[in-house]
């Protein structure tokens, strides 16, 4: 990460306990634009809770988060989308009756105030789709556009939840797990689809799949029981010893 | 829907049938033979259920409450005649409006509940505001029913009279007005957006949707289109009966809803007009049979027919034009 330039997000002090379990201990984090974080853990060490006390959807207790030198800790979690912070789901969370097209649009609706058009929108409705076309185009999965949801295999459907919070044109992306539940011999689509990610994007990446996010990330950050264990370059985290004990250890012997 | 399909959703067959429920408004009005009133009444349950669809179908919002929306306007309307002008217009103007701004206040109180708490809440308003019409008798008239309404002609021309002419036409003329709305409506980015929240919320919030107040706007719409049809039954019949905002109003709107189907618009057309003319039909065998037939007709739509008696036509429509919506 380039640490001189101004951060996009800035995490401070972040604690979070469930009764006398830690989720989340002191936990700070900067993501400058176009950072590529990658976020490991073993299960249970509070990645996906992270995610979510970032995004809004479970209060912290304390500390500070900012999004472009403001503090978003108040905000409703919808109005944190529409400060530029976008995520995705370790579980799908798509439209299931909508077509892949449709899902898309409707994000692209509501990131262009046209949500609450109810009478006159046929240009505005067809401008949405029209983007979706290209948003879907652009993960590869163009040619299901038409399809309802619930008839896509399970990676086109981690695609389009990726499409859709690119089309949200959000400044900082969150991506929790996009590899969960992929097969591994689809795996290279979530790969590639990464890799076209725009450059200037801050992207904080959660995955088990270590390939994944070795391959991803500039940074890697271990956490541990809700806290840092140690943060640095991807080849500095798989040569440390501590971290090949807690979590690599088990998955690369 | 593809742009195939909504081309083809415009030209031959599917135009004829848009078409076919107001030819038979329009044709009823001539053949009904002193069953107008019916009509009538039917179309203003059509426009009732059609509120509620906008809600319950469409946006998911759980309520057995509609009655108070119906119930308002109804009272609203018959207050407007009797205390401020006997204009028809400017009653049930001013009835829709004030019913559209009690969902909006209701609705603000309520919506950011879901499930079983929030059809909970629903029932309570409908039946604090039962209580207040029944207690309030110098203004309601109590459970002898809010009575003396009387309405100036329709444009200073045409009388509400016990033909009935003025109202079926009045009645068919709002009803396809706010049909056109809700036809509008419910393919609009807002429509969409509401059929998103109803799937699935926390992925609309996701996507930077307020959905506490996309959910207060549909329900003040909905109301205000109940407070509608509870206007046009208080300038059709010049009576408001207490029974307009009982819990069984509420449930049998619900029952029409679902007997036509839900998130069709036309199945609340449907629903409500087989209800009534299954009641007319069976009344005459027996005073107590009909209630019989309708609920063994909803057990029957409920276990068999999902999408309500609406899918009928799609099982049709299949058989005939083959899977319009599949892939090729």
């Amino acid at each position: 990460m380039n640490t001189s330039a101004q951060p996009i997000l800035s995490v401070r002090g972040l604690c979070k306990n469930f009764g006398a379990l830690a989720v989340a201990q002191s936990i700070d984090l900067d993501l400058a634009p176009g950072a590529r974080v990658g976020l490991i853990g073993p299960n249970g060490a509070g990645k996906t809770t992270f995610v979510n006390m970032l995004t809004g959807m479970m209060r912290i207790d304390s500390g500070d988060v900012d999004l472009d030198g403001q503090s978003i800790v108040k905000l409703r979690p919808e109005m944190r989308v529409r400060r530029g912070l976008a995520r995705t789901h370790q579980i799908n969370t798509l439209l299931l009756d909508n077509t892949a097209r449709e899902n898309v649009a409707i994000a692209i609706a509501e990131r262009d105030k046209h949500a609450w058009t109810m009478m006159r929108f046929t240009k505005r409705w067809r401008g949405c789709l029209d983007e979706a076309q290209a948003r879907l185009d652009e993960m590869d999965i163009g040619r299901v556009a038409d399809r309802a949801v619930r008839h896509l295999p399970y990676g086109e459907q981690r695609l389009l939840e990726i499409a859709i919070a690119m089309a949200l044109k959000p400044r900082v992306l969150l991506l929790d797990e996009p590899g969960a539940g992929v097969p591994s011999n689809e795996s290279h689509i979530i790969h590639e689809a990464l890799d076209r990610l725009p450059a200037d994007m801050a992207i904080m990446l959660i995955e088990h799949d270590m390939d994944l996010v070795f391959r991803f990330a500039q940074e890697i950050v271990v956490l541990v029981q809700g806290k840092v264990l140690v943060r640095g370059a991807p080849a500095q985290i798989a040569a440390n010893p501590e971290v090949r004990s807690v979590y690599l250890g088990r998955s690369r012997p | 829907m593809t742009p195939l399909n909504q081309n083809r959703a415009l030209i031959g067959w599917p135009l004829l049938g848009h078409a076919l429920p107001w030819v038979i408004g329009i044709a009823y009005f001539f053949m009904a033979d002193g069953y107008l009133s019916l009509g009538t009444q039917i179309m203003i349950w059509m426009l009732f259920a059609l509120s509620l669809d906008l809600a319950l179908g469409y946006a998911g919002i759980v309520t057995l409450g509609h009655a108070a929306f119906f119930g308002f306007g109804a009272y609203a309307a018959g207050l407007i005649a009797i205390h401020v002008s006997p204009d028809p217009l400017v009653g049930f103007a001013a009835a829709t409006i004030l019913t559209g701004l009690l969902g909006l206040i209701t609705g603000a109180m309520i919506l950011h509940t879901t499930g079983v708490t929030l059809l909970m809440l629903t029932l309570a308003i409908v039946s604090i505001m039962y209580e207040f019409a029944n207690r309030s008798r110098d203004i309601t008239g109590g459970d002898d029913g809010l009575q003396g309404i009387k309405i100036d002609p329709l444009f200073g021309e045409f009388e509400f009279n016990i033909f009935g002419e003025t109202a079926y036409v009045y009645a068919l003329v709002v009803l396809f007005i706010w049909f056109l709305i809700a036809w509008r409506l419910v393919q609009s980015p807002f429509g969409k957006s509401l059929d998103g929240i109803r799937q699935n919320p926390s992925r609309m919030r996701a996507i930077g949707t307020p959905v506490w107040w996309r959910l207060v706007a549909i329900y003040a719409i909905s109301a205000a289109m109940a407070g509608s049809a509870g206007a046009l039954s208080a300038h059709a019949t010049r009576f408001v009966g207490l029974s307009v905002l009982s819990l069984l109003t509420s449930g049998v709107v619900a029952v029409m809803l679902v007997l036509g189907g839900t998130k069709r618009i036309y199945g609340a057309f449907i629903g409500a007009a087989i209800y009534y003319l299954v009641q007319d039909a069976t009344a005459k065998i027996s005073p107590y049979f009909w209630e019989f037939v309708v609920g063994g007709m909803l057990i029957a739509v409920v276990l068999f027919l999902e999408g309500g008696l609406m899918s009928l036509f799609d099982m049709a429509k299949a058989r005939i034009f083959g899977k319009a919506d599949k892939q090729p």
